[in-house]
């Protein structure tokens, strides 16, 4: 089954310890609807602010996020689904696209 | 042999969405069904002038692209463990086991799996566009490019790129399910309607119609609501073009200048095309589900009756673009509905209606706000701030029959305003 990651933006500096409590709950209820969906979560990760990120771009290495931007990425998960219709019908339910958005990306498979 | 070379046109142009996409389904991928379709219309001449044109030259068609498809993914396993383009599971043939048969009937008809995958929403409009073209009417890329101004490589980057999203993101090949096919039709008639209005008024260029994309736009349609006769705005859609085409031959003049829709002689206008295009709209409206497009037919079936456009029902145009902005409202839609308040109440209350959208910043840059108000000031005898609109008018066309027509309405009203200031 393909596999999407699925790449959370959020407002600047997207620190998880500030996520509000209606948005934790809406968290916690976002796995039940991925299954439901006929999706699964292969793994996933949230970040740093990102007032943590360091970035280099050839040699030279600066303090902040690759990308000056409204939102910076939040964190990203693997998301298992049967085609794009179904990874983006559950990419949709995330809090994350409140007040950001999310970015739906296949994974590459290195042809055999 | 002339013979033989207008049956596989014929076929080509009849055929070919049918073709291609019953043969996507074999091949999981359209890179190699287009191959094999191509294939297959080549093998055609030789065939078809060696033992006649078949009884169904679409299952022929089919049949052989079909063959070709199947030798080569026995051929290629790494390829075919791909399999890339998913089908619906439940009526996915085994590409090894699938027997081949001349019975039409027995092939399934995908056309609809594949309208609706080239004007998936994960595509970009002008992929959508693009891919439609390509492969459900099989216009070919350098033709595809010419028809909308773009290098040929361009073209062709743009459908490899929308291709290749197709297979490595899993976009399904399939007719969306019924909570999402409203929004997922509406994408298909806009771009059917782009097609439209991309012949109709080229956006920029000297000719004004570009009849072959309005013909391909027309067909798609026809083709459209013989698959969803139940859709009202596949009627209403249909309705719209044949209705707004039955105008080509009057909108412009021998010299190819753009004659406005007061000045067109009405003797030209294609009368079965109106008669064929108000029965669609009546039966869109009487579905009672009405859309933007029946709505929009309903305006233009009202012009098409009319002798003339002091015999206009503005009243019934007016009270139409009130129910269209309910449905979408828009503020093109507001600024066509202040053109038909002029023929009703007058130039000076249509102008204030057009300043006011003037306001609306979703409007800036649209050329005709500056020609509308443009003509509402010449009518008012205000010429030159007649004349100063035309001038923005002008900046903003790029089609040079639009732009020679606002030219000729400058030189009257600069003339004009000349005209009162020297005879006091």
């Amino acid at each position: 089954m393909p596999q999407y990651a699925v790449i959370i933006h959020s407002p600047a500096p997207a620190d998880p310890m500030d996520l509000t409590p209606d948005y934790v709950a809406l968290l916690e209820g976002y796995g039940p609807k991925v299954a439901e969906l006929g999706g699964t979560i292969v793994t996933g990760f949230a970040l740093e602010p990102s007032t943590t990120a360091t970035s280099i771009r050839g040699d030279v290495v600066t303090d902040g996020p690759f990308t000056e931007a409204k939102e910076v990425v939040a964190g990203f998960f693997v998301l298992e689904a049967p085609d794009l219709d179904v990874a983006l019908a559950i990419a949709k339910l995330n809090p994350a696209c409140i007040d950001g958005g999310v970015e739906v990306r296949p994974l590459f498979n290195p042809p055999a | 042999m002339e013979e033989i070379e207008q049956a596989v046109a014929d076929a080509h142009r009849r055929e070919w969405a049918f073709v291609l996409a019953a043969t996507a389904r074999v091949t999981g991928d359209f890179d190699l069904a287009e191959e094999c379709v191509q294939d297959a219309y080549i093998a055609a001449l030789d065939a078809w002038t060696r033992d006649g044109v078949p009884r169904k030259p679409g299952a022929w068609l089919t049949q052989t692209a079909r063959r070709k498809a199947l030798d080569l993914l026995r051929r290629d396993k790494v390829f075919r463990s791909k399999m890339p383009l998913l089908v619906e599971p439940d009526s996915e043939p085994d590409g090894t086991e699938m027997h081949l048969t001349d019975d039409e009937d027995a092939i399934p008809d995908d056309r609809l799996r594949l309208i609706f995958t080239c004007c998936h929403p994960a595509l970009a409009r002008e992929a959508q566009v693009a891919l439609t073209l390509r492969l459900v009417c099989g216009v070919t890329t350098p033709d595809i490019a010419r028809a909308f101004l773009v290098p040929e490589p361009t073209m062709a980057a743009r459908l490899t790129r929308a291709k290749k999203k197709i297979t490595a993101a899993r976009i399904p090949y399939r007719v969306p399910g019924a909570a999402d096919l409203p929004e997922r039709l509406d994408a298909v008639l806009s771009v059917i309607h782009l097609l439209y209005t991309t012949g109709h008024t080229a956006p920029s260029g000297g000719e004004l119609v570009r009849a072959d994309l309005v013909d391909r736009a027309i067909a798609l349609t026809r083709m459209l609501l013989a698959l969803m006769p139940d859709e009202p705005e596949v009627r209403g859609l249909l309705a719209l073009l044949l209705l707004t085409d039955a105008r080509r031959a009057s909108r412009t003049d021998a010299d190819g200048r753009l004659v406005i829709l007061e000045d067109q002689d009405r003797s030209l206008w294609d009368r079965a095309a109106i008669a064929e295009g108000r029965d669609l709209a009546v039966g869109a409206f009487r579905t009672g589900r009405v859309g933007r497009y029946a709505v929009q037919a309903a305006i233009a079936s009202l012009h098409a009756i009319a002798a003339s456009t002091a015999t206009t029902d503005w009243k019934q145009v007016v009270a139409l673009y009130d129910v269209l902005l309910r449905i979408w409202p828009s503020p093109v839609v507001a600024l066509n509905r202040a053109v038909a308040v002029a023929m009703v109440d007058g130039p000076s209350t249509a102008l204030d209606e057009v300043q006011r959208l003037g306001e609306d910043d979703r409007l800036a840059g649209y050329q005709y706000l500056p020609a509308i108000r443009a003509d509402l000031l010449r009518r008012l005898k205000r010429f030159e701030d007649a004349a100063e609109a035309y001038r923005a008018a002008i900046a903003l066309a790029d089609n040079a029959a639009e732009r020679e027509f606002l030219e000729s309405r400058l030189a009257e009203v600069v003339d004009s305003a000349a005209g009162r200031s020297s005879g006091g």
